[in-house]
């Protein structure tokens, strides 16, 4: 029988193979990543990957003796060209044509990239991978300005890091405030002042009209002015990589549209991780969530799926963010509330926790240096829990007395 | 190296020598121990690492600073001998310690 096909090692693949093992799937497995590493952790990178407080074998998911033990025919530095559905193949770049008896498409995101002028200069940088922290840590030593386009979690984790590391940084977002996709205005304002605290300089609602530089960039050109810029990351979100999957005709919406299973429109190809969209068991919403609880789930789900064996029970989604000495720690997805119930001071100190309810129902929570909140929350949102709203904004009832 | 012995939830017992300055938890999960899912990587982010320390070694371990006891506190199967193994440091004073991983991680 021919192989099951991974196409991607990221954190989705690892867990995949992981899963695989432990579910008792005994067939041939090969496992195709185009990076030269094997599967490793993206979240450090902007955090203590760049802080250079994580050497890179402590990035990987499992070490090289997982897969060997595990029977997996690992291919790293490995492209795919194009899926032939009809003859149930994968063709490599170099023509090559490996048969699958089901392909699983892991293929992740990538950075969105921005085309403006100067864009192209050396020292403009994005961060994904293990090679662009790499490069931009290189210019760490002799660079005295960052300028960090976007203001989501990915720039300003690296801003944080980039100021302990003692570079003036400025952060240009786009949208009139912080993480806007992520988290409520409560708890991006109290970023902003952390930011601006910490000594980064932030604009909001910030136009960026190109780089400037000779060889190399020297300044960010923005409405509200010209940013010197020794160096510049952007970080203005990701595109799932479907190209693969639409040139093979299969469903694609923003995301390769797979069932409650992971599986695409075809029966014998499975998709898993950023590039996917699936219909959410919360909300029932078709979604694209990038993170690696959903990577990790999805990984599950699919094996699973494969073996034939009862679906992993659901956990509600959870995010994270470290920056400074804060742990930003979100559950739940908060689209759609009625009601933000906060919980503790934003405006003072750097502990607080905001709480989404919509109809009575918490749907989601974000807690700043708020641990215990968050983790009860988890279970509070997978019960459909109904919290009283004054208890959750009234600091004298514990936490634990928050259920109803 | 240092040896660590742990329970996985079936019951077998596992006796793994583990790379001192590393985590308890990253040197579980190389070996593949069953039932530590680690999903955040050691960032003291999920608490899907939670270990039952032996009676014995409990007041032998470094305590909890006060992210892995706010972590702990609503953790699902949590017990007054819960530890996360993301924040316990492999040491050859911990030769011999026993964990036992709970059932499920959720």
């Amino acid at each position: 029988m021919p192989p099951l096909i991974i196409v991607g090692a990221g954190q989705a693949a690892a867990q995949l193979v992981a899963s695989l093992a432990q579910d008792g799937y005994s067939g041939p497995v090969t496992l195709l990543g185009d990076e030269p590493h094997l599967p490793y952790q993206r979240p450090p990178l902007s955090k203590k990957y760049l802080a250079g407080e994580l050497a890179l074998d402590r990035l990987y998911v499992k070490p090289a003796a997982f897969y060997e033990k595990a029977g997996v025919d690992l291919r790293l530095g490995t492209r795919v060209e194009r899926i032939d559905r009809p003859g149930k193949a994968v063709i490599l770049a170099d023509g090559t044509a490996l048969p699958y008896s089901t392909l699983v498409l892991a293929t992740g995101s990538r950075p969105r990239r921005l085309a403006l002028p100067g864009s192209e200069l050396d020292g403009v940088f994005y961060l994904r991978t293990v090679a662009d922290v790499d490069a931009i840590r290189g210019r760490f030593a002799d660079a005295r300005s960052l300028v960090v386009v976007g203001g989501g979690y990915i720039g300003l984790e690296l801003a944080a890091v980039a100021t302990k590391h003692g570079l003036q940084v400025t952060v240009l977002e786009q949208v009139p405030r912080l993480m806007a996709r992520g988290v409520g205005p409560v708890v991006s304002a109290f970023y902003e002042s952390l930011h601006r605290s910490e000594g980064v300089r932030l604009v909001t609602g910030a136009k960026v009209l190109g780089f400037e530089g000779k060889d190399r960039v020297t300044a960010v050109v923005a409405e509200d002015g010209v940013h010197p810029a020794d160096l510049a990351v952007v970080g203005v979100g990701a595109l799932p990589n479907v190209e693969l999957a639409a040139a093979a005709g299969l469903k694609v919406e923003n995301g390769i549209v797979v069932d409650a299973e992971c599986r695409t429109d075809d029966p014998a190809i499975y998709a898993i991780g950023d590039c996917t969209k699936q219909v959410h068991a919360l909300t029932g919403q078709p979604l694209r969530l990038e993170s690696v609880h959903n990577a990790l789930e999805q990984g599950r789900v699919a094996a699973a799926a494969i073996c034939g064996r009862p679906p992993p029970t659901l956990q509600v989604p959870w995010f994270w963010s470290d920056q400074y000495d804060v742990k930003l720690q979100m559950v739940g997805l908060s689209q759609g509330h009625d009601q933000a119930v906060v919980r503790g001071d934003p405006g003072s100190g750097r502990s607080f926790a905001v709480f989404y309810l919509r109809e009575g129902q918490l749907i989601a929570v974000d807690a700043v240096n708020r641990a215990p909140e968050f983790m009860l929350s988890k279970q509070l949102i997978a019960d459909r829990a109904r919290p009283d709203p004054a208890k959750l904004a009234d600091e004298r009832v514990a936490v634990k007395d928050l259920r109803s | 190296m240092t040896k660590i012995v742990f329970e996985e939830p079936d019951g077998t017992e596992r006796a793994l020598d583990l790379t001192d300055g590393q985590s308890i938890m990253e040197g579980a999960v190389r070996n593949g121990v069953v039932g530590i899912d680690a999903d955040c990587g050691g960032a003291c982010s999920c608490a899907t690492c939670m270990v039952y320390v032996a009676e014995d070694w409990r007041v032998r371990l470094p305590a909890k600073d006060s992210s892995e006891t706010a972590m702990l506190e609503f953790c699902p199967h949590v017990q007054e001998n819960s530890r996360l193994s993301c924040q316990i440091t492999v040491k050859p004073e911990l030769e011999g310690l026993r964990l036992k991983v709970p059932p499920s991680q959720q």
